[in-house]
């Protein structure tokens, strides 16, 4: 008979059976996660790397988890460009290779272009293909027929190819889509162009002013690791933008300049520094020709005219002419980075180089240092055949001041036209999705159709791939060797890249394709290593290091010859222009028939009911390369159009609507884009971040999310200079309707 | 020992390097974050003013997460960080609404997850994940019982708030402005 | 202009774009505890006051709802878990400072007690039953001698079950809407209405009708007395309370929470409940089924809307 005792103590040995094992497996509870336990083994075997997200090559290590699998990768404390810490990109280069879109077989078109119909193919089959029609394309026109557009490490070996072959026709899209006209406009007043990373002391310097650069919104990890010290340190930071961007949110003075109108600016900045006599006066006595014909110039381009213009407050222009003369010559006139805007661009960037000679920055600590680099023998290989022709015998008055190929000149050389002696026939493209690189989509498909051989070489099915005839798939730059970086820089380095794993699915190294193209197509001299390691071993013996050593450290540091990081005061510097002086007055451009001094263009503004459409960067991606990245997509995995709320109102439109643009030509963009109602842009300007809008179904995270800019950029501005091509003369209007349409972000 | 964090809001770019380095570090899915960056934007145009935070768990002091946890998952450990032990977790989500920065989030594995002021490279003598990538060095980790920890140095010169400290809980995520 | 936005693009599952944690097995675990408590008090207070056989439907029939609406609200419950295969660490400690610790050990008792009190009832439905072995039917005769103490356990836990569920939710300081005290007593008001109103529905007794009806009026302006006291405190409060009763007074759920909860849950069977009192004929079902309605909408609109309110962003 069950009594109370008996029920209460069944009861209580129940529930303390239970407690006891309960207690016992609680011992087995860890609180550590597996992903922590994980981190912990992985800390343990790293490889050296240097990073391919963006063009900044910052040196790193990358770590793998218990599994091989590749796990993190973080910045060589050694390394100048990143100083241990790489930016969201980088640290983000998991996704690159974990991506699970990315480009996996070699492919081969089977039907026309555009169909986007492939057959799988064998690496031996892709590279006859190539090979056959390269030797056929070589015999009817000329291997100079053959041209190549890269933006990535890859280029190096098709470059090799290439030139072996008798072609010159090298393009990167960086130069005539981006930095060209600094370039030129830079070397035609110090005598040397600004290259990789620019040589900008920011970390040193007492007044930062930008115009045209949005550090921190672009991250060009260095020079946003040194704005931060130079916060930290107080110095000024003066930004001119039409966007209250996040460096102007650090700033002493923004500047909300009216659009392309910033070189009325420069001009009226020039004026009150030699009007006030604020200028560098033993400086550019000593360096510079032509100040005459610069005051002279400049006379009647004062603060009130330039306010007219630019709707800055002449007080503003002068105070901040004074602040940057204060602080002369610790300033900095940033050269900025993506520069073609309108077709005036190199002269605009002549003014910023003029301003920065004036203020006396040019070689002079928190100013632009002096870079050392480093030379490594190049492997042994016979003399490239000269070229019979290039576009620059071809077309000797186009664009005299452009020194490299142009991306849009060979593109523009592709459609065929009858009063042309010849065209471009093939193309290789190498890590650039020429797509939303080139603006003009329309001219770029023109030029594609009338190839006969596209060959692109990619991680990512971009845009690009869909229209190609051969699709070579490259495994990422964590499963492989390429060349030894060596940077410029305040010290000269060299960084490794070595592979963290073996490339995934079916991907092979540029090196192997290009070597295998080259030995096809007869010109395996130029190659004669066969494997990058040992190519990089004997480079690494030839300067006293090692592969195993570089293995070991990722990035060795080359003492300077000399201390001479800046100039040494009355040193006697020898400028590389035709005067050997700095040229406030250019005579090279003078010589080709250009200006010689800036001069202020008014620029067309937008009709009724549009709005300038200005584009930018986020820090979280880059190109239209990130966009399908899963770690980066979970930052951002749309882009959206910053309207100002006045015009708002007057459209009706409220954050999160999502609209399609419509520009002047009446072209739409071909997915909407969401709208982000914000005080931080102009009302006759909306903004959006490029690299969006992917039109690529192949591309699942990314296809459909966002818009395009490029795909509404149908005006180009080309720069009669150099061939620049101007993409902010474009207007857009809204189109709130979306008829039913399904949004896919 | 009492571990904090200081972000400083004047150097903070918004980049969220700190989101994608907590990722990588601590294998955090696909479509979720331990930390998150906030842009508080005031004024009209051109009157602006901004500001950048990187936020995450506040390992706050008098913590409703771990009130609230039915099975005592949710503890405070060395240094008062707040942590979760995984198979103490039977998922109920009351954390997760009791956090008033929304700080915990349900890991696909079923238990609740968030950040751990990286407890496991601490232990080792290493910063967070996210103060060690930031690429404006706008982040100090330390322990605040030590009074030349980089957090102590710089709360002491810098002015600094934490958030909604109305909500009583204590919090060890301190923002200089 | 104020902008405050996450601009690294955090989508938690369940916490962007805002908090919704907890579906559709959370409020319909709280209905199902709420009305099994409701039942369950009643039929213990009436058996403690000696009225076992003026109320039988109370006592010992109506029960028998209470355990299977507990054994589905903990299947919903256990449903909700994301960790399922660890729901037994609940029963490894008891922490004081949290009620859904509490919550886990009250359900265990009450629902135990209320399965002990319909076994002991069976009879009601199967006069013929035979418990067929022998430690069973020792069982029954030991918990019919006990019976007494049995009720007041199950008196003490209904109300527990009743209360604590309003308690876990005011104790999420992080979620305004949720926030405030008068939640506990307004969830446990509920719970009894909707057994009142069970009892009355199930009943074939017409002076328990009429009693439960009385009662279940009480109640439900009990209830109205203090929805407007919560309204009250949450409109002199802080910002982030004031808008989290502007969800309930322009926003999203005012519809919802008017309409369902208030005027077809409380205020339309109250009146019908006090036209019935005053000898006009209405058939129970109608009010019956409003106050079961409108008991699992306020817990439905409660609990999303609750998930609604924020303080940040």
């Amino acid at each position: 008979m069950a009594t109370r005792r008996q029920f209460i103590r069944i009861s209580a040995m129940g529930a303390g059976a239970v407690m006891a094992g309960a207690a016992g497996l609680r011992l087995l509870a860890s609180e550590l996660t597996d992903g922590q336990k994980a981190t912990l083994t992985a800390l343990t075997g790293r490889t050296p790397t240097y990073c391919e997200v963006c063009f900044w090559k910052c040196a790193g290590w990358v770590y793998k988890d218990e599994r091989g699998s590749i796990q993190k990768i973080i910045g060589n404390n050694e390394d100048l460009n990143c100083n241990g810490r790489l930016c969201p990109r980088g640290t983000g280069g998991v996704g690159m290779y974990h991506d699970e879109d990315r480009l996996r077989k070699p492919l081969i078109r089977t039907e026309e272009r555009g169909k986007q119909s492939f057959r799988e193919a064998t690496w031996e089959e892709a590279f006859d293909y190539i090979a056959e029609k390269i030797k056929v394309i070589s015999a009817e026109h000329g291997p100079e027929c053959v041209a190549l557009f890269t933006h990535g490490s890859g280029g190096k070996y098709f470059s090799t190819l290439l030139r072996a072959l008798g072609s010159p026709h090298v393009a990167a899209p960086s130069y005539a889509q981006c930095r060209g006209p600094r370039e030129v406009a830079f070397q035609a007043t110090f005598g040397e162009a600004l290259e990789s990373p620019e040589p900008l002391d920011i970390r040193d310097t007492r007044c930062l002013v930008l115009i045209g650069s949005h550090l921190g919104e672009n991250m060009h990890n260095g020079q946003v690791q040194e704005m931060s010290d130079a916060i930290d340190k107080g110095a000024t930071i003066i930004t001119v933008d039409p966007r209250f961007s996040t460096a102007a949110g650090k700033s002493k003075y923004w500047l909300p300049i009216k659009p392309a109108t910033d070189l009325a600016l420069l001009l009226a900045w020039i004026n009150v520094i030699i009007t006030e006599e604020l200028y560098d006066r033993p400086y550019v006595e000593k360096y510079t020709y032509g100040f005459e014909y610069l005051k002279e110039h400049v006379k009647n381009m004062t603060p009130e005219w330039a306010y007219g213009i630019t709707t800055i407050d002449p007080t503003v222009i002068r105070e901040t002419a004074r602040e940057m003369a204060n602080a002369s010559p610790a300033v900095i006139v940033h050269p900025g980075r993506h520069v073609t805007w309108y077709g005036d661009d190199t002269q605009r960037l002549r003014a910023v180089a003029i301003l920065n000679a004036l203020l006396g920055s040019w070689g002079r600590r928190g100013g632009f240092f002096r870079t050392e680099t480093f030379e490594l023998p190049e492997p042994p290989h016979p003399a490239y055949p000269t070229p019979k022709r290039s576009w620059r015998t071809e077309f000797p008055d186009l664009y005299k001041m452009a020194d490299t190929v142009l991306a849009n000149g060979v593109c523009d050389a592709t459609v065929p036209d009858p009063t042309r002696a010849c065209e471009f026939q093939a193309w290789i493209v190498n890590g650039t999705n020429l797509m939303e690189t080139l603006p003009n989509q329309e001219n770029t498909l023109k030029a594609i159709q009338a190839l006969q051989l596209l060959v692109v070489v990619d991680t990512m099915p971009m845009e690009i791939t869909g229209w190609a005839d051969v699709v070579l798939p490259e495994c990422t730059y964590l499963e492989r060797y390429d060349d030894l970086r060596v940077g410029p820089h305040r010290k000269p380095q060299i960084a490794l890249r070595a592979p963290a794993a073996e490339p995934l699915y079916d991907t092979k190294p540029a090196f192997y394709m290009a070597r295998e193209l080259a030995k096809r197509l007869g010109v395996i001299e130029y190659f004669p290593f066969e494997t990058m390691e040992e190519q990089l071993d004997w480079q690494l013996k030839q300067v006293g290091s090692s592969l195993e050593e570089m293995k070991k450290i990722g990035v060795k540091t080359i003492d300077r010859p000399y201390d001479d990081l800046y100039f040494y005061p009355d040193e006697d510097v020898e400028f590389y222009t035709g005067t050997g002086k700095i040229e406030l007055y250019s005579l090279a451009m003078e010589e080709a028939g250009y200006d010689p001094l800036p001069k202020y263009t008014r620029h067309e503004e937008p009709p009724e009911g549009y709005y300038r459409l200005n584009y930018g960067r986020a820090p979280m991606h880059t190109f239209s390369r990130t966009a399908n990245n899963p770690n980066l997509t979970d930052l951002m995995e749309e882009n959206s159009v910053w309207v100002n709320p006045r015009v708002a109102r007057e459209w009706g439109l409220s954050t999160g609507q999502y609209v399609h643009l419509m520009n002047q030509d009446g072209k739409r963009s071909e997915f909407p884009i969401r709208v982000r109602v914000t005080e931080r842009i102009r009302w006759d300007s909306v903004y959006m971040v490029h690299g969006f809008g992917h039109q690529e179904k192949k591309l699942r995270r990314s296809y459909g999310k966002g818009a395009s800019d490029t795909n509404l950029i149908t005006r180009v501005l080309v720069d009669p200079i150099m061939g620049g091509t101007g993409m902010r003369g474009n207007f857009v209007t809204f189109i709130t309707d979306l008829a039913g349409e399904e949004v896919m972000s | 020992m009492r571990y904090a964090m200081a972000i400083d809001t004047k150097k903070c770019v918004g980049c969220s390097d700190c989101v994608v380095a907590c990722q990588t570090e601590n294998n955090v899915p696909i479509g979720f974050c331990r930390d998150w960056v906030v842009e508080v934007m005031d004024g009209t145009y051109p009157q602006l003013e901004i500001e950048l935070r990187s936020e995450r768990c506040n390992q706050c002091e008098n913590p409703p997460c771990v009130r609230c946890c039915p099975t005592g998952a949710s503890h405070v450990a060395e240094g008062g960080i707040v942590l979760v032990k995984p198979n103490k977790c039977i998922g109920c989500g009351a954390c997760i609404a009791s956090c008033p920065y929304d700080a915990r989030y349900p890991h696909p594995k079923g238990y609740v997850d968030k950040c751990t002021f990286c407890i496991h490279r601490v232990r080792e003598g290493m910063k967070p994940a996210c103060v060690a990538v930031c690429p404006t060095k706008c982040m100090y980790f330390g322990d605040l019982d030590d009074p030349n920890s980089d957090v102590s140095m710089v709360l002491k010169k810098r002015k600094y708030k934490t958030l909604i400290p109305e909500a009583g809980t204590k919090p060890h995520l301190y923002f200089l402005i | 202009m104020n902008e405050e936005l996450i601009i690294s693009g955090r989508d938690n599952l369940m916490v962007d774009p805002h908090l919704h944690i907890w579906h559709w097995p959370i409020p319909l675990y709280l209905f199902l505890g709420g009305l099994a408590a409701g039942v369950l008090f009643f039929a213990a207070l009436y058996y403690l006051m000696g009225k076992e056989n003026e109320y039988r439907s109370a006592v010992r029939r109506v029960p028998f709802i209470a355990p299977i609406a507990l054994v589905i609200g903990l299947t919903a419950l256990f449903y909700d878990l994301r960790h399922k295969a660890f729901f037994w660490q609940l029963y490894t400690t008891i922490r004081l400072e949290s009620p859904m610790s509490w919550g886990a050990w009250t359900l265990l008792v009450i629902t135990t007690a209320s399965f002990i009190w319909c076994a002991l009832h069976i009879r009601e439905f199967f006069p013929d039953w035979d418990w067929k072995y022998n430690w069973l039917r020792e069982l029954e005769t030991f918990f019919n001698k006990y019976k007494k103490h049995l009720a007041w356990v199950i008196l003490i836990f209904a109300i527990i079950t009743g209360v604590y569920t309003g308690i876990l939710l005011s104790a999420f300081n992080a979620r305004p809407l949720w926030n405030t005290s008068v939640l506990g007593p307004l969830f446990l008001a509920s719970g009894l209405s909707a057994g009142a109103a069970t009892i009355v529905l199930a009943s074939k007794n017409r002076e328990e009708r009429l009693l439960f009806t009385k009662i279940d009026l009480i109640i439900l302006g009990v209830e109205l007395f203090l929805i407007v006291h919560m309204f009250m405190g949450f409109l002199a409060s802080t910002q982030v309370q004031i808008e989290a009763a502007g969800l309930f007074l322009g926003g999203e759920y005012t519809m919802v929470f008017w309409i369902f909860v208030v005027m077809l849950g409380i205020i339309i069977p109250g009146v019908l409940d006090l036209m019935e009192l005053r000898g006009r004929h209405i058939p129970a079902v109608i009010p019956g089924i409003l106050v079961l309605f409108g008991s699992l909408m306020f817990r439905f609109v409660f609990v999303f809307a609750g998930q609604v309110s924020r303080w940040l962003y």
